[in-house]
């Protein structure tokens, strides 16, 4: 009998679901009164609660930034802590509204997953890190060796294709975690760890004498990270694109959390009036409030700024700008025009 | 007193010598040593091997575990103040032990999760202990109502409502009781439910409108740490024992379609990996339910670690009935006792006794495994020391996060087993 219920409620969930399905996300978002954002269970920098409990980092950025924009509040967020695993489902089923979730956007999660890339907020790479002791300056002179490797991520495969292309073997150190990888590390079991750099170097601030440990210079992969959402609900996939690219564009025309009240205002820069809404109409265009952008950017202030108060190189984890600069710095942040 | 051996006799002594001690080697520790550790050339080895590795273990984490700081912001200040010197960093614990108990509950509410703990024991301890006073079993009856307002708080009506689902049910069987137990039974049942399913909603809606109160609400997602553990584990253990021992009667039955239903429902469930269903219930219910409207995803691992508990409790309560013999039932039958009084009173008693190893190695083993849930997202202790570890304060922080994780679980894993010898022991009225 319990399992007959059970399977009852199950089909009766089904047909509600899909009678409730017609509404838009925007709408199930307000209706609410916050967002729900997918993040990952901890990733140093980029999304962790610190000791009172508030979520803080740099993907947590992106999402208070979406919530200011809707809602108005950038504490109006609920943080569903995703793993690796559940991210996909949790956010095709409904259970979030965004994922920001230092998720790489790939052909087959865009197109077979279903789901829509709202633009990158981060350029990753794969890299590797030595022991300065072994003498290795680059990626090529590690032919026969041990390497620590996450299962069951891409940068298994990537590490793979980098060795058989360059003729060169290793041998794989399995590891589940990223805190064990460090151990193992530490510990010898390995000679080279392998990870997205950014995360490389958030492990390499967590240890002892940092300085005994080199990243190489070669990156052996493209990690674009950007939040996504689901796809066919092109509104929502907006707000969150262009809440993204209000705040690269922020950086780039010098508007910061310092001085956007007084920018607000009305300035004599078209595209900065345009953006933060003192001239034209472009919230109204998808369903906000003309002053989305002033909202989102003063949440945690635009790019520039989010980058360095939580990954930059003023932090602990001290990553430079790099990829991740404006396109006028020599990076490959290019927000399209406001217009 | 020179004459008290009048030796009549002169090989008869008719006094008793004073008591010597034994030799040394018989007596005192050297006895217990000799007996214990050094009986033999293979125990002897084995002693000496076991006290070097002792030895091995305290001069390697001893110095570690002594030269604690326990006053630090984050590892760089524990790493300065041990100034390359090794020693652990338990500051991690006192910064972040408040969020390893309760995860992100609002701290002004600290006192209602830790209320509720108390509460429970308060609820626990007339069934554990049949020396206390039956009347508290009425409190342990009513604990589930208080415990769950106390921890999700809301509107004091909704438990109110359930509550009142059962004394309808009562009311039913007392009214029906005349009849025959299983009209009374079934009337009971289809008086809870249609109380739930008809009448418990406008009932909760409207007590809500006319007298509003009850505790602030605190959502699901704010529970984290040992409170998510506890409370999944407490639940599974207080769920899983009465549904398992229905279960195990239902596969002993003789009636074809409650047993071939119990058969698969525990086949079934045994032969699935716990962390299948739970990913099937954080993952495939999303699918089929509303979205808004999610059911809480604590409720759903609970339902899904109950499930999976009742199983092994029902096989487990299973070998306790196989092992009475036959005897029993039918002294019960020749008593005219009915089914369900020859269980109460005969057959449950004996074999829910010769169970408890089993029964408690299946609670135990349902606390720990709690510790999977951090595989679907939920913030419990090891998904906490993640999250802890994440933030740039303590990431690097390793060993000592998981030392104090694992001497929680011991505590509570530990006392679990403590009691159970104690209620063998306490039990054991026969083989005396």
């Amino acid at each position: 009998m319990k399992t007959s219920v059970f399977y009852g409620t199950l089909a009766a969930s089904a047909l509600l679901a899909g009678a409730a399905s017609a509404q838009s996300t925007l709408e199930t978002v307000q209706s609410n009164g916050e967002l729900s954002c997918g993040v990952s269970t901890g990733l140093a920098g980029f999304s962790a609660p610190d000791a009172n409990g508030v979520w803080q980092g740099f993907d947590v950025a992106v999402c208070r930034a979406v919530a200011a924009a809707v809602l108005g509040d950038p504490m109006a967020v609920n943080f569903v802590s995703t793993t690796g695993q559940t991210r996909f489902s949790a956010l095709a089923s409904g259970e979030i509204d965004m994922l920001a979730r230092n998720t790489t956007w790939t052909f087959s999660r865009d197109v077979d997953l279903g789901f829509t890339f709202a633009g990158v907020n981060y350029y990753d790479g794969q890299g590797f890190m030595v022991n300065r002791e072994l003498g290795v300056s680059s990626a090529m002179e590690l032919s026969g060796a041990t390497v620590c490797i996450q299962t069951g991520t891409t940068t298994e495969l990537n590490l793979a294709d980098f060795f058989r292309v360059n003729g060169m073997d290793y041998e794989p150190v399995p590891i589940e975690t990223n805190a064990e990888a460090q151990q193992q590390y530490l510990a010898g079991a390995c000679d080279v760890y392998t990870k997205d750099s950014s995360g490389l170097a958030a492990t390499r601030a967590s240890f002892p004498e940092p300085g005994n440990h080199a990243i190489l210079p070669e990156i052996i992969s493209k990690e674009p990270l950007g939040p996504a959402v689901r796809q066919g609900d092109d509104q929502w996939a907006d707000i969150v694109r262009w809440t993204l690219n209000a705040l690269i564009a922020a950086e780039e025309l010098g508007v910061t959390s310092a001085n956007i009240e007084e920018l607000a205002a009305g300035t004599d820069n078209p595209e900065i009036n345009r953006m933060l809404g003192s001239a034209g109409e472009l919230g109204a265009m998808f369903g906000l409030e003309s002053d989305w952008a002033v909202r989102a950017i003063s949440a945690g202030g635009n790019y520039g700024e989010i980058f360095a108060s939580t990954i930059g190189e003023q932090t602990p984890i001290g990553l430079a700008r790099g990829l991740n600069a404006q396109w006028t710095q020599g990076g490959l942040l290019y927000a399209p025009p406001f217009r | 007193m020179s004459d008290t051996h009048s030796n009549t006799v002169s090989y008869v002594r008719d006094s008793m010598l004073p008591q010597q001690e034994p030799p040394l080697k018989d007596r005192g520790a050297v006895k217990w040593l000799r007996e214990n550790l050094f009986s033999g050339w293979l125990n002897t080895v084995l002693t000496l091997l076991s006290i070097l590795t002792v030895w091995f273990i305290i001069i390697e984490i001893g110095p570690w575990l002594m030269n604690t700081v326990w006053n630090a912001g984050s590892l760089r200040e524990c790493r300065e103040i041990l100034d390359g010197t090794s020693g652990a960093c338990f500051a991690v614990i006192k910064d972040r032990w408040h969020q390893l108990m309760f995860g992100f509950y609002p701290p002004e509410y600290y006192w209602r999760p830790v209320l509720a703990f108390v509460l429970m024991l308060v609820a626990v301890a007339p069934i554990l202990f049949a020396e206390l006073p039956r009347k508290m079993l009425y409190f342990s009856a009513l604990f589930p109502f208080v415990g769950y307002h106390l921890l999700w708080g809301g509107s004091i009506w909704l438990p109110v409502a359930v509550l009142l689902g059962f004394v309808a049910g009562y009311i039913a069987f007392r009214l029906l009781d005349r009849m025959s137990s299983l009209i009374s039974t079934l009337g009971a049942v289809a008086a809870t439910l249609a109380w739930w399913f008809l009448l418990a909603g406008p009932f909760n809606a409207a007590m809500t409108s006319v007298l509003p109160i009850g505790l602030e609400f605190v959502r699901s997602d704010a529970f984290g740490g040992f409170l998510v553990s506890v409370v999944i584990g407490v639940s599974g253990i207080a769920l899983s024992l009465p549904l398992g021992i229905l279960l195990a009667l239902g596969r002993r039955s003789e009636m074809i379609f409650v047993k071939s239903v119990c058969v698969v429902f525990i086949e079934f469930i045994r032969g699935v990996p716990l962390i299948t269903l739970l990913f099937t219930a954080s993952l495939l219910l999303n699918y089929f339910l509303p979205p808004g409207t999610s059911f809480d995803l604590i409720l759903r691992v609970i339902i899904m670690v109950t499930l999976f508990a009742t199983a092994y409790m029902a096989e487990v309560i299973r070998g306790g009935l196989a092992a009475l013999p036959k005897g029993q039932y039918e002294a019960a039958d020749a008593l005219g006792l009915d089914y369900w009084k020859a269980q109460r009173l005969i057959i449950m008693p004996q074999a829910l006794k010769i169970s408890i190893p089993g029964i408690v190695n299946t609670f135990i083993g349902l606390f720990k495994d709690t510790t999977l849930v951090v595989f679907i997202g939920l913030l419990d202790p090891i998904g906490l020391s993640n999250a802890i570890r994440a933030d740039t304060n303590w990431n690097g922080i390793y060993w000592e996060l998981f030392i104090f994780i694992g001497a929680l679980f011991f505590i509570f894993c530990f006392s679990m087993s403590r009691y159970s010898q104690y209620l063998e022991r306490k039990l054991k009225t026969d083989h005396r």
